[in-house]
């Protein structure tokens, strides 16, 4: 007789009270709470403004714990969901455009667990509510943007040297140079490599002409650039936002995930994410009167646009830009102390405030015009060659001027925009130059909005179909397999725990409905490793072998057989796991989780409470329950 | 069949069953040829909207109303009760697809009191053929991979077997999702297969217990052999199939509309996996023409040629 190793014991307690220790923090209900954070990145929330927060909750006597800080942001507890409203309103009137206040859901996780770093799962979007945006990089607007760029960079190195050239025009990723004569297009290859050395020049040609091919390096560091620079800009507004717990990811080469828990209203979010806007500061040519605007063909160094708020009345503009809305450090709403009417303060960063004063200093009484520029993208159809219809991305610019000032005096890196329609425009153009503008335009490509209702109806849906699921198949296995059906029983639960105590300690691991779909399946297929095991163990007795080597063959045996049957299983959940997205992924991960633990817990676990039960003692037993 | 105790003769109706499951597949295939799959929102894009109401909601109603918004091809169903609506708007031509849900929802809440916005889904339908690629590729990955799994692990003829045992389930579920309609989406895929990796293990199960017995006995009839195995592992087959069922049959009621596709495409999966798993497999080892020659073990063989 073979004793069973004692170690294998240790083990199966050790790794169930570890995973039960981090499973428990899932039994604590999450509190809604609201999250104050500074709207300064990385700036803390000050003793003062908690002290303001506590007050300001006691006067209109909601209910609310102490308060804690989380990272850099201060959370406050609540009794309701009703009172977390009601908190929000009254702390984002109260702390004003410094703080964003956002609703949050609080752990109530113990200290002693949170001093060990368990925590609860995470939950999908699918679960919590909230809202999923796959936005895409318009990436043939970034290449040419920055392929005017360069060709501009080149027109410019061909004038410093003195070589007359005919036009150096944009050809997809291609620049071409044409010149009159075959002796400037020799001479311009030294000073056009040196100056775009992102560019392989190619052979000569017949015709005088230089074609300059961009490097595929260069082509892909810029389409990196450019997704990584939105990305950072899209983190900033959905941190103007105030959403908590939000998710701003890349996927693949051209596409940003933006996930917002608990965030209800699409619309607004979606055009907060969607435009990018952008301000000028320019001179008006004012040399030039109104009837030489209203012919629309601008005089040479300037450029025509239409003023919003006087009709559209086309006003000429120089071309050259004092100052950008890249170069805004800063931007809050603000209301002009005479009028009343809303401003936005902007604050400039040491490039755009010299230039803002060199420019302002010689022009004081003349006029400047803020030029907004908006880019919306939409989806156009368009027949393809073959006649086929697809969609593509269109972007549309809108440039119009918000504002004509006369310069009263030399500006420095503050000052004051008006001509604004409302408070809500000018706080919303404040939030659009505070966040950084987007290096692309983006095209929302997928968006997926779950109601607070809906997660909630969710999760009890999931738990419902969990616990009745898992009571048929327990109450099958006990009367089917008797005493051994109880050690595949506990068996069963002692897997649940290692789930969700796994699934609580992978930092990345998300549940979803899937994900519980994947959960409830393999509390199903788990009790296949024993009736496999069982099976075997009855058939032994059947062929007439004594109790104590009928388990022992009954486990041996079905070993193989059982771990044949879970690799196929876990092959389909890797696969699964690597092309599915979001909601299946969590099927694929519970999937995975699974089969690992219901192998542990279905052999190594059922084994040591067999044991237990039939292999103390002397004697062996004459009888089994099976 | 002289010692058995109370074997079933499976193998005595196997030709009728055969039979009958070449015609499904060929009904299957033919249906997906010609009909096709009703693809949800993941694979062909366009919008989908839920919305619920506190009173029932007047169907025809609804569909007036988003006609008259413009919204003339939106195929709008109950979503698990009277009170819940889903609307399905194919990919809008023009400005703004991606607000298309938005405009929904109000112009229904202009005519329905209380309606609340429950679940708003677009999908841009470059998003959508990607998706569809992707899990195509998938599916072929999966069996790609099981068919690599199971010729390391058997024998020529029991890989062939098992193999077409697999895809007999997954083209007979596929057909079944044709011929009733119903939608086949991410979820639905997910299910698909988690099917390929059930069922290929219940073979595998059998397929095993028929190859210990051949090795293991001294019957040389295969029939005998290959029906004793199955009696053998009936209970474990049918036990298995029946604990997750259970469990399906917990999700199809209580898991919400979600869940629904997913445990009706499993339910049948898992019903024709078991059915496929007793007869098609040993079905076509008779076929192939298995013998006790294709299990014996090498070393034998060496003996044999000593002198």
């Amino acid at each position: 007789m073979t004793r069973y190793p004692r170690w294998k014991f240790f083990l199966l307690l050790a790794v169930l009270l570890g995973c039960g220790l981090y499973a428990l923090p899932n039994i604590f209900p999450d509190v809604p709470a609201v999250q104050i954070s500074a709207n300064a990145a990385g700036e803390e929330v000050p003793a003062s403004v908690r002290r303001q927060v506590a007050e300001a909750l006691d006067q209109a006597g909601v209910e609310h714990g102490p308060g804690e800080a989380v990272n850099t942001s201060w959370l406050v507890r609540l009794d309701s969901t009703n009172d977390q409203l009601r908190a929000r309103q009254l702390l984002s009137d109260r702390l004003g455009d410094d703080y964003v206040v956002a609703l949050n859901l609080a752990p109530t996780t113990p200290q002693w667990l949170r001093a060990v770093g368990a925590s609860p799962m995470n939950l999908g979007l699918d679960l919590r509510g909230g809202v999923h945006f796959l936005l895409q990089v318009d990436m043939e607007t970034v290449i040419r943007q920055r392929m005017e760029a360069w060709s501009g960079q080149a027109k410019m190195a061909l004038r410093d040297e003195g070589i007359r050239y005919r036009d150096v025009a944009i050809d997809g990723q291609k620049l071409v140079a044409t010149f009159d004569d075959q002796v400037a297009a020799d001479a311009a290859r030294a000073p056009l490599r040196t100056a775009l050395p992102e560019f392989t020049l190619n052979q000569a040609e017949e015709s005088p002409r230089l074609t300059l091919t961009l490097n595929a390096s260069t082509l892909e560091e810029l389409q990196d650039y450019a997704v990584e620079q939105n990305r950072t800009a899209l983190n900033n507004r959905v941190n103007e936002l105030g959403v908590a717990e939000a998710v701003v990811q890349r996927q693949g080469a051209d596409r940003i995930v933006v996930q917002l828990p608990g965030v209800q209203d699409a619309a607004q979010a979606r055009r907060i994410l969607g435009r990018t806007a952008t301000l000028e500061f320019r001179l008006v040519a004012d040399q030039y009167s109104a009837q030489r605007a209203a012919t629309g063909i601008a005089p040479p160094g300037t450029e025509i646009f239409p003023f919003r708020d006087q009709n559209n009345r086309p006003v000429i503009l120089e071309k050259s830009k004092i100052a950008t809305g890249d170069q805004v450090t800063n931007a809050q709403m603000g209301f002009d102390q005479q009028s009343g009417s809303p401003q936005v303060n902007v604050e400039l960063d040491s490039t755009g405030a010299r230039s803002m004063q060199r420019v302002t200093s010689k022009n004081v009484g003349n006029p400047m015009a803020v030029l907004f520029i908006e880019t919306k993208t939409e989806m156009k159809t368009v027949e393809g060659e073959n006649g086929e219809r697809r969609q593509v991305p269109e972007s549309t610019t809108d440039r119009y001027v918000i504002n004509v000032a006369t310069i009263q005096d030399t500006l420095g890196s503050r000052f004051r925009i008006t001509g604004l329609d409302s408070p809500a425009e000018a706080s919303e153009l404040a939030l659009l130059l505070r966040a950084g503008s987007l290096a692309a335009p983006v095209t929302i490509v997928e968006e997926r909005t779950i109601g607070p209702s809906l997660g909630r109806e969710n999760i009890e849906a999931g738990l419902k179909s969990m616990v009745l699921g898992m009571a048929l198949v327990l109450v099958f296995m006990l009367v089917w397999y008797k005493v051994f059906g109880i050690f595949a029983n506990i068996a069963l639960l002692g897997n649940l725990v290692i789930i969700v105590g796994v699934m609580s300690l992978i930092p990345g691991a998300t549940l979803t409905l899937p994900g519980i779909a994947g959960i409830v399946l393999t509390v199903g297929m788990a009790v296949d490793a024993n009736v496999l095991i069982y099976e075997r163990i009855r058939e032994e007795l059947r062929n007439g072998r004594r109790p104590r080597e009928a388990i022992d063959e009954g486990y041996n045996r079905a070993f193989t057989t059982i771990l044949d049957a879970n690799i196929t299983t876990m092959i389909v959940a890797v696969i699964l796991f690597s092309a599915g997205t979001g909601s299946v992924q969590g099927f694929a991960v519970t999937l995975f989780i699974g089969i690992l633990s219901s192998m542990f817990t279905a052999i190594i676990g059922t084994r040591a409470m067999v044991e237990m039960t039939y292999g103390r003692g002397a004697r062996a037993p004459s009888k089994l329950s099976i | 069949m002289s010692n058995s105790k109370k074997m079933i003769n499976f193998m005595g109706v196997r030709k009728v069953l055969g039979v009958m499951s070449i015609c499904l597949v060929i009904a299957s295939i033919i249906l997906l040829a010609t009909r096709g799959l009703n693809l949800g929102l993941d694979f062909t894009g366009g919008t989908n909207v839920v919305v619920e109401s506190p009173a029932d909601i007047d169907i025809a109603g609804a569909r007036d109303t988003l006609e008259q918004a413009g919204f003339e091809d939106a195929v709008v169903q109950q979503y698990g009760s009277s009170r819940d609506l889903s609307i399905r708007v194919p990919p809008q031509d023009g400005i703004e697809a991606d607000q298309v849900g938005q405009r929904v929802f109000q112009s229904l809440a202009g005519s329905i009191d209380g309606l609340q916005l429950k679940q708003v889904e677009f999908v841009g339908p470059q998003v959508g053929d990607e998706l569809r690629d992707q899990s195509g590729l998938a599916l072929l990955m999966a069996l790609g991979l099981m068919l690599v799994y199971v010729w390391f692990r058997f024998t020529n003829k029991f890989g062939i077997a098992t193999v077409a045992a697999l895809l007999h389930d997954v083209i007979i579920v596929l057909g079944l999702f044709s011929l009733l309609r119903w939608p086949f989406d991410l979820t639905v895929l997910a299910a698909v297969l988690a099917l390929i990796g059930y069922s290929l293990n219940d073979s595998i199960v059998v397929a095993d217990r028929i190859r210990e017995n051949f090795r293991n006995t001294r019957e040389t009839d295969p029939h005998v052999i290959v029906n004793g195995a199955i009696n053998e592992t009936l209970t474990r087959t049918i036990n298995t199939s029946f604990t997750t069922m259970l469990v399906l049959i917990a999700l199809f009621f209580f898991g919400g509309e979600v869940m629904r596709a997913f445990s009706e495409a499993l339910l049948v999966g898992i019903f024709v996996g078991t059915y496929s798993s007793i007869y098609v497999v040993a079905n076509l080892l008779f076929t192939l023409g298995v013998s006790k020659e294709d299990f014996l073990i090498p070393e034998k063989e060496e003996i044999d040629e000593m002198p």
